[in-house]
């Protein structure tokens, strides 16, 4: 699959497969085509050659939207009116159970155990404004989980978040692979919180340049707990 | 309206219905604000008032009841805004102000066109909810009732839309419908609303009640109904005052709401809440 901006090639023969229940990473530099590759997947742009299939269906028509579930790199939450951390999860639920349908027992336990699965059950009738950063970016993957999910895709979502949140992070990613057999893609400069539970490593810039287990990638000296400012150096080892 | 024995300011017929429609206004309108105010588009009301005016200056012209004109207008002008916002063929201020100027002069044409600014198109711009009939009344409690309920229907969708619109979209919930549906019932307040605080300060009672609730609650459906509770308190206090003192009744009630937010924030910024609250990460 190939995309083009205009002239301007982002993504040239890049095939990948992800199957149900792994937990794949993909990392590179700036401008190395991961932001166009997760907007393709979630449908927000479409492929000038190849396909991209999730589910077997184009992601534009994928009928059963709450199965792929989204965590955006930095949502731009309009907080002018106070929201609390349950209300925000709980809108993960409308995909799947329908936006008209009044919210059952089973829904708010749903809620509350995507809301457990993160560690924030305590904080759940609190505006989501007052919280840290990390706890913010924990609410939108519990959001991203209340569905429950087949592919969970996450755009940089650790980015600046404090240590105790990113190994909450490790430990609700986990929990969504093994407890639901969740396809898990990360997209993330910094995955030494989770580098010992990852399937494969994707390394793009603007090709596929490494895919594989992450130990063959630790094997070569390259640590994952790699900073962005480091990655071109230990690209370029990769060539 | 309300029997004989309701105490005074409110002893009187015309007092009663006024307190009715209003009573009406100071519900549906802050309930349809707390959602413009999440999605930031507190202005809105007021570029559809402009475009009602113009749906007003056509009925007078047409010689068709300026209300159901006013409310074709407003319709047409808050789907249009949308288009054009959703489209990105022009920013949500921009989109506003190409509809706002073009109403309000278009209004301003057809006005003259009907017989010039006689005390009834006043009404209309500034309000007079004492004045208001049976068939106004009935007129606005339908568009009202109707306005709750569908916002009621639809409220967790249209939250989860103007919370993130991007990942609602990739969600897959019909971001587009909401907005739409949002737009439409925005002009519906507005013109159930204009016959009482007019349509220079209509979108006063879609905001101000909602500034201060959104300071009193710690979650979306409190300030929703803390927004109710003030627009509702706002409306009985102003109409009050106005009876009390021969004030204007459409200020007077937007005047206690903008008096209840001045107050709320200088408590809140006692106890630490921030009047005009930054924007989440």
């Amino acid at each position: 699959m190939s995309f083009a901006y205009g002239r301007e090639p982002a993504l040239e023969d890049v095939s990948l497969r992800i199957a149900p229940g792994e937990f794949v990473a993909l990392v590179g530099p700036n401008g190395s085509g991961k932001s166009t590759l997760v907007k393709l997947l979630l449908g927000a742009l479409t492929p000038g050659a190849g396909e991209v299939r999730v589910f077997g269906d184009s992601p534009a028509k994928l009928h059963e939207r709450w199965r792929l579930g989204y965590v955006p790199q930095r949502p731009v939450l309009a907080s002018e009116v106070p929201a609390t951390v349950e209300e925000i999860v709980q809108t993960g639920l409308l995909s799947r159970r329908g936006w008209w349908r009044p919210l059952t027992r089973a829904d708010r336990e749903a809620a509350h155990h995507a809301l457990e699965s993160v560690g924030l059950e305590s904080l759940a009738m609190r505006p989501l404004n007052e919280l840290s950063g990390g706890q913010q970016q924990r609410a939108f993957i519990a959001r991203a989980f209340a569905s429950e999910p087949d592919l969970l895709v996450l755009d940089e979502p650790i980015a600046g978040v404090d240590a105790e949140s990113q190994r909450r992070f490790r430990d609700a990613l986990v929990h969504a692979a093994t407890e639901h057999g969740a396809a898990v893609f990360l997209v993330s400069h910094e995955l030494s919180a989770v580098a010992a539970d990852l399937d494969r490593v994707i390394v793009l810039k603007r090709r596929v340049l490494f895919d594989g287990p992450a130990t063959d990638l630790t094997a070569s000296g390259v640590s994952l707990g790699v900073h962005r400012e480091d990655l071109p150096l230990w690209l370029e080892g990769l060539r | 309206m309300l029997g004989l024995g309701a105490p005074y300011p409110f002893d009187l017929g015309f007092m009663q219905r006024a307190l009715v429609a209003s009573l009406a206004v100071g519900v549906f309108a802050p309930t349809i604000g707390t959602f413009l105010v999440q999605k930031r588009m507190s202005l809105i009301g007021d570029g559809i008032g402009h475009i009602a005016f113009a749906g007003v200056g056509a009925g007078l012209v047409a010689g068709v009841a300026p209300l159901w004109m006013a409310l074709l207008f407003a319709v047409a002008g808050a789907i249009g805004v949308e288009w054009l916002r959703s489209r990105r063929r022009a920013s949500g201020d921009l989109a506003l102000a190409l509809f706002f100027y073009s109403g309000i002069a278009l209004g301003v044409v057809l006005v003259s066109l009907g017989g010039g600014f006689d005390a009834g198109v006043l009404t209309y711009l500034f309000g007079q909810p004492l004045t208001v009939d049976g068939g106004e009344i009935a007129s606005i409690l339908a568009l009202g009732a109707a306005i709750v309920a569908t916002v009621i229907g639809m409220r967790r969708l249209l939250f989860a839309v103007v919370t993130d619109e991007d990942w609602s979209r990739v969600a897959g919930l019909p971001v587009d419908a909401a907005n739409f549906a949002l737009a439409a019932l925005t002009a519906c307040a507005v013109v159930a609303a204009m016959r009482i605080v007019g349509i220079l300060l209509v979108a006063a009672m879609m905001v101000l009640p909602v500034a201060s609730g959104q300071l009193l609650a710690r979650s979306f459906a409190g300030t929703l109904w803390w927004s109710v509770g003030i627009g509702a308190g706002s409306v009985i206090a102003g109409l009050a005052a106005s009876r009390i003192w021969g004030l204007a009744p459409g200020g007077s009630i937007v005047l206690v709401a903008a008096g209840c937010f001045a107050v709320v924030a200088v408590l809140k910024r006692g106890s630490g809440r921030v009047p005009f609250a930054e924007e989440a990460a």
